[in-house]
C-alpha cells in the first residue's frame, strides 16, 4: 500500500480497501522503522490517528474529497495548532503553535491527516538539511548523501515511502532541489498562489509553499487544495484556481519548450546534462518543439538572492528575541545580555551568517549599494524571463548542477553550497512557478531532476507537461533500494 | 545678541479605528493587559499583517483637511530595532513614501495670522508598553497597544515661538477631533507631541543644532518645555558652548528638559519596504468619496459664525475651537431663540469660565445645551435679569435642576409689576432725603446709588430697566 500514489490511495480509501487509520498507522510504522533517515522532527501518533478516524467517518458518509484520509507529512515550517513547530531551530524547540497556518487549515478541511512534522534546514536556510538543529536528514538513495534542502525531511520521507506526500517551501529552490536530489516530484507555484499565513517567514518576497509527491498527478491534487486567495496574506493573489488535475491529459504536441543556453554551460556536470538532454529528447518524441532562449542575467541570480533573502530574513527573525516564546537564555545580566545570549544560543551558524549579511546590507550607507542594487538586478532577471516566454510556453533545464553530494562535503563552504541552487533561485526572484521531476540517474546512481519553469499562474500547464512525461517514462516510479 | 527660535513639531495622532492597523484585534484603551493582542500583535511565528482600510480613510481625511497631496501610492517600511514591547523587532511605518505630503495649517497668534507647513503625515503602528512597577526586579509587557494605528504628522520648522507652537498644536488638535479621526485625549496619549527646538542669531539663514523634546503630553507643558529649552540653548551658546543634537525628555515636575540619548547612540533603523505588505494605493474615487464625508472645518465654521451670528472674530474663534463647543453653541441659539451675540457671551465667557475652573470638557458639562437654552429663554423674556442669571447658572452647574426649577425654588423671578417697583422706588427716595437733595443739586452720579439701593431692597429681582425708568421720572425736580 505504501508504494501507491495519492491518487491510488484515494481510490482505495473510497473503495474501502483500506481505512485511513490503517494507512496512517502503516506509515507511522514505516517512519519508526526508518528513523535513521531522520526525516521527521515530531510525530504525534494519537493526534494523527484521531484525524484519520474522523476522515474514515467522513469516507463512510460518502463525503470524501480526493485527499480525505490521506496522510500528509508537513514541513515543520507550517504552524499547526497543538503541534510542536520548530522550523528546525533550537530557537523554537519548545514552541507549540496555538494556531493553524492557512495551508494546514486547507489540508484539515480537505480531510487529510497530518502525519508528522518533517525535518528541515534551520529556518529553511540551507540546501542540504545539515543546518537543522535536529541533525541532518539522509538521502534514501544513498545514506552517505544529503537529501537537499531546505525541505530535505519532506523529500526523504516521500522518496522512502514514509509518506505518500508532503509539503515543502521554496525560497530559492527548497522544494525543487531536494525533489531533484531524492528522485521525486515537487512544484513551487507562482508567488502569491499559496498563502504564507502561518508559514514561518524566511524571505517574505520569495517564500512559497508547495507539494512534494511522487507524481505530477499527486502534485496537482495537493496543489489544488493548497492554492487560493487568503485575506490574511496581503501578498496572496486573488486569481481563480483551476482544478489542476483537469488538464493533466492534454497533449504536449506543439508545446514550445525553451532551453536557456545559460543553464547548460560551465558548472553543469556532464552526467546531469546527459539526463536532461535525454528528457528533452523524450519531449521531442511527444511532439514538443524546442527553441533556444536566453536568460542573460542568470549569473546575477545568486548574488542578488544572497542580498535580498538575508536582508528580509534579518528582519523576519528579529521576533525571536526570547521575550514572548521560544528559547530564552537561562542566565543573563540585563536586557541586552538576554537578547545576545538568547540569539547566540538559539540560532545556528548558517542562520547567524545570514542575519549578519542581511543586517549589513540594510545598514545606513550600504543600503543603496546592496539592497537597492539587488532590487534592480531582480527586475533584470524578471525581464529576462518575460522576454524568453515570448518565444516559448515552458522553460526546461536541470534543477541542480550535480546529483546529491555527500553529507559534510559542502558544510564548511557556504559559497559552494549556495551554488547548488544556481538554476532554481532566479525562478523565485521572478516569482514564477517552477517544478522538478525525476528524469534519470547520474553516474553515481543518484537521482537527477528536470526543471520546468512556467509563466505566471501557469501551474496547470507545468503539471500537464510533467504528467505527460511521466506517462511516457517511469523514472518517477523508481524507488530507493531497501525501502520498498 | 538677539536670538531667534525655530520649532518643528511631530505629532502622533492615535486614530479612532475599531481595530488595529494590521490586525483584527480591538484598539480600545484601558483593557486588562494583553487581552487585546491577537496572534498577529504578539508576532507569533508565521503571522502576517493586513492593512486596515479605515486608517487609510482617516489619513485621507486629514490630508484633505490640510490641503495636502494624498499619495496615490504609499509604501510601508520596516523600522528595525530591538525592544521588549516591540514584538516583531520592527515597527511597520512609512518612510520614503508617506500617505500625506505637503499640507498647510493656518494659525493665529496675537491677532497675527501665519501659515505653517506640514511636511508629511504617515501611518504607523504603535508599540506595546513596558511596565516596570508591580514586578519586583522584572519588567512586564502589555501588548494591548501594540499595533494601534498612529498618524504621525510632521511640520516644517516654521514656528518661531512657543506660542506659535501651542497655536499649531491646538489647531491640529481641533482639526483631528473635528474630523473624528482622533479622540484628542492627551492624558491617555491619543495626541502626543515631540518638539524639535533650535535657536539661531537673528538674521542667520542656517538653522542651529536642534534638540528633540520627546512626548510632552499637554499644551501647557509644550509651551513650558520649549521655553525652558530655548533658554537653555541660548545660555549655552552665549557661554561659548555648543548645542548637541540629542533627544531630551521634559520633566514637568522640575520644569526642565534632560538628555535622553545623544546622536552617537542613535539607532540605525535599517528601513526597507515591508515585503509582507503591498503599497497602499489610494484611488482618486476614494479621495472624492472621502471628501464628501468631510465635516465643516474650524476655519470655515468660524467664518460662518461671524457672518451668520454677527460674532466678533474672537468669539467665533473660541466657539469653533472644538466641534463639541460649536455644536453646543448652535444648539443653544436654536433652542433658546436668544440673540446669538448674547448666547455667544453666555457660552464663550460664562460657561467656558466654569469649564476651565474645573478643567472640564464641554462634552462633560453638567449644564447641557438644552439647559443653557432654558436659562437664556428666561433672560430673554425678562423672568430674570442678567445678574440673577449668573446665580441661576451657578446653581444649574451645581446640579440643582433646570433654570425654571432654580428660579422657582429660590424665588428669583424678576419683579416686573410696575406698582411693586414704584412702591420700592418711593420708599428708597423717602428714606434718603440727603442724597435726593444732592442729586437734584446736580450730583448726577448719585443716580447709580438709587438704582443700587432699589435693587438691594428687591433682592435684585426688580427689572433693572423699569427701575431706571421710574427713578428717572421720580428723581426729576
Amino acid at each position: 500500500m505504501f508504494d501507491k500514489t495519492v491518487a491510488e490511495l484515494s481510490a482505495a480509501l473510497k473503495a474501502k480497501k483500506v481505512s485511513s487509520v490503517e494507512l496512517t498507522q502503516g506509515f507511522l510504522d514505516r517512519i519508526s522503522k526508518y528513523k535513521e533517515l531522520n526525516a521527521f522532527i515530531s510525530l504525534d501518533p494519537a493526534r494523527s490517528l484521531a484525524q484519520a478516524k474522523i476522515a474514515d467517518e467522513r469516507l463512510a458518509r460518502g463525503q470524501a474529497g480526493p485527499l480525505t484520509g490521506i496522510p500528509v507529512a508537513q514541513k515543520d515550517i507550517f504552524c499547526a495548532d497543538g503541534w510542536l513547530t520548530t522550523c528546525g531551530s533550537k530557537m523554537l524547540s519548545n514552541f507549540v503553535a496555538p494556531y493553524d497556518a492557512t495551508v494546514i487549515e486547507r489540508f484539515n478541511a480537505a480531510g487529510a491527516v497530518c502525519l508528522g512534522k518533517t525535518n528541515m534546514d534551520e529556518f529553511a536556510m540551507g540546501s542540504s538539511n545539515e543546518t537543522s538543529y535536529y541533525g541532518p536528514v539522509k538521502n534514501p538513495w544513498d545514506t552517505q548523501a544529503v537529501p537537499g534542502g531546505s525541505s530535505g525531511g519532506s523529500a526523504a520521507a516521500v522518496a522512502a515511502r514514509l509518506a505518500p506526500a508532503a509539503t515543502g517551501t521554496d525560497t530559492g529552490g527548497s522544494i525543487r532541489q531536494p525533489a531533484a536530489l531524492t528522485g521525486i516530484t515537487g512544484i513551487k507555484p507562482s508567488y502569491g498562489r499559496v498563502s504564507r499565513y502561518g508559514m514561518i517567514a524566511f524571505a517574505s518576497s520569495l517564500d512559497q509553499g508547495g507539494p512534494m509527491t511522487r507524481t505530477a498527478e499527486d502534485a496537482a491534487l495537493l496543489l489544488s487544495t493548497m492554492c487560493g486567495f487568503d485575506v490574511r496574506d496581503s501578498t496572496s493573489v486573488d486569481q481563480p484556481v483551476p482544478d489542476f488535475t483537469a488538464s493533466l491529459n492534454n497533449s504536449v504536441k506543439g508545446l514550445k519548450i525553451g532551453l536557456p543556453k545559460e543553464y547548460f554551460g560551465a558548472g553543469l556536470s556532464a552526467d546531469v546534462a546527459k539526463v536532461v538532454e535525454a528528457a528533452i529528447a523524450e519531449y521531442k518524441k511527444l511532439g514538443a518543439e524546442i527553441v533556444e532562449v536566453s536568460l542573460p542575467n542568470s549569473q546575477l541570480a545568486i548574488p542578488c538572492y544572497y542580498v535580498l533573502a538575508p536582508a528580509e530574513a534579518s528582519s523576519n527573525l528579529a521576533r525571536f528575541d526570547g521575550v514572548r516564546y521560544g528559547h530564552r537564555a537561562p542566565e543573563y545580566k540585563d536586557l541586552s545580555d538576554m537578547y545576545c545570549k538568547t540569539r547566540a544560543q538559539g540560532f545556528g551558524a548558517e542562520v547567524k551568517r545570514r542575519i549578519l549579511i542581511g543586517t549589513y546590507v540594510l545598514s545606513a550607507g550600504y543600503y543603496d549599494a546592496y539592497y537597492l542594487q539587488a532590487q534592480r538586478l531582480r527586475r533584470l532577471i524578471t525581464d529576462d524571463f518575460n522576454r524568453a516566454f515570448e518565444k516559448c510556453d515552458v522553460i526546461m533545464g536541470p534543477t541542480t548542477p550535480t546529483t546529491a553530494f555527500n553529507l559534510g562535503a559542502k558544510k564548511d563552504d557556504p559559497v559552494a553550497m549556495y551554488l547548488s541552487d544556481i538554476y532554481t533561485i532566479s525562478v523565485n526572484l521572478a516569482g514564477l512557478p517552477g517544478m522538478s521531476i525525476p528524469a534519470g540517474f547520474g553516474v553515481d546512481q543518484r537521482p537527477v531532476g528536470l526543471q520546468l519553469i512556467g509563466k505566471y499562474f501557469d501551474e496547470a500547464r507545468l503539471l500537464n507537461t510533467a504528467h505527460q512525461y511521466q506517462q511516457a517514462t517511469d523514472w518517477h516510479k523508481q524507488a530507493p533500494k531497501g525501502f520498498v | 545678541m538677539e536670538w531667534e527660535t525655530v520649532i518643528g513639531l511631530e505629532v502622533h495622532v492615535q486614530l479612532l479605528t475599531k481595530s488595529k492597523l494590521f490586525s483584527g484585534a480591538a484598539a480600545q484603551y484601558g483593557a486588562e493587559p494583553n487581552t487585546q493582542a491577537c496572534v498577529v500583535d504578539l508576532a507569533l511565528p508565521g503571522v502576517l499583517p493586513v492593512m486596515n482600510r479605515e486608517a487609510a480613510r482617516m489619513a485621507t481625511k486629514l490630508g484633505l483637511a490640510i490641503g495636502a497631496v494624498v499619495s496615490p501610492r504609499s509604501v510601508f517600511a520596516r523600522k528595525n530595532y530591538f525592544y521588549p514591547d516591540l514584538p516583531k523587532g520592527y515597527q511597520i511605518s512609512q518612510y520614503e513614501l508617506p500617505v500625506v505630503q505637503k499640507g498647510t495649517l493656518r494659525i493665529e497668534v496675537d491677532g497675527q495670522e501665519k501659515i505653517i507647513g506640514v511636511t508629511r503625515a504617515h501611518l504607523e503602528e504603535d508599540a506595546g508598553k513596558s511596565l516596570h512597577e508591580d514586578f519586583h526586579g522584572l519588567t512586564g509587557i502589555d501588548l494591548n497597544r501594540a499595533g494601534t494605528p498612529l498618524l504621525e504628522i510632521v511640520s516644517e520648522p516654521d514656528m518661531r515661538s512657543s506660542k506659535e507652537a501651542v497655536a499649531y498644536l491646538k489647531k491640529l488638535h481641533s482639526l483631528v477631533t473635528y474630523l473624528e479621526i482622533c479622540d484628542g485625549n492627551m492624558q491617555e496619549g491619543s495626541f502626543r507631541c515631540d518638539a524639535n527646538v533650535s535657536v539661531r542669531p537673528k538674521g542667520q539663514k542656517e538653522f542651529g543644532t536642534r534638540a528633540e523634546i520627546k512626548n510632552v503630553n499637554s499644551f501647557r507643558f509644550v509651551e513650558k518645555a520649549i521655553e525652558f529649552e530655548v533658554e537653555r540653548q541660548i545660555e549655552l551658546l552665549e557661554g561659548g558652548g555648543k548645542v548637541v543634537q540629542e533627544t531630551r525628555l521634559y520633566d514637568s515636575v522640575k520644569n526642565e528638559t534632560r538628555s535622553m540619548r545623544g546622536k552617537e547612540e542613535a539607532h540605525d533603523y535599517r528601513y526597507f519596504p515591508d515585503p509582507d505588505l503591498l503599497p497602499l494605493v489610494i484611488e482618486a474615487s476614494f479621495i472624492e468619496e472621502t471628501r464628501k464625508t468631510l465635516p465643516e472645518l474650524p476655519d470655515a465654521k468660524a467664518e460662518r459664525f461671524k457672518q451668520q451670528y454677527k460674532l466678533s472674530a474672537y468669539d467665533a474663534g473660541v466657539l469653533t475651537a472644538t466641534r463639541a463647543m460649536a455644536d453646543y453653541y448652535e444648539q443653544v441659539v436654536r433652542d433658546s431663540g436668544a440673540d446669538p451675540k448674547i448666547a455667544a457671551n453666555w457660552v464663550a465667557v460664562e460657561l467656558s469660565g466654569l469649564l476651565n475652573s474645573e478643567n472640564k470638557d464641554i462634552s462633560a458639562s453638567p449644564v447641557t445645551a438644552p439647559l443653557m437654552a432654558g436659562l437664556l429663554k428666561r433672560l430673554a423674556d425678562n423672568t430674570i435679569s442678567g445678574k440673577i442669571a449668573k446665580d441661576v447658572l451657578a446653581a444649574m452647574w451645581a446640579g440643582e435642576g433646570d433654570a425654571d426649577a432654580v428660579i422657582a425654588k429660590k424665588g428669583l423671578k424678576q419683579i416686573t409689576d410696575n406698582g411693586a417697583i414704584e412702591k420700592a422706588v418711593d420708599e428708597v427716595i423717602a428714606n434718603n432725603p440727603k442724597q435726593l437733595e444732592q442729586f437734584r443739586a446736580g450730583k448726577e452720579a448719585l443716580f447709580g446709588f438709587f438704582v443700587g439701593t432699589v435693587m438691594k431692597a428687591t433682592q435684585g429681582k426688580a427689572n433693572p430697566a423699569q427701575v431706571n425708568e421710574l427713578l428717572k421720572k421720580k428723581l426729576a425736580p
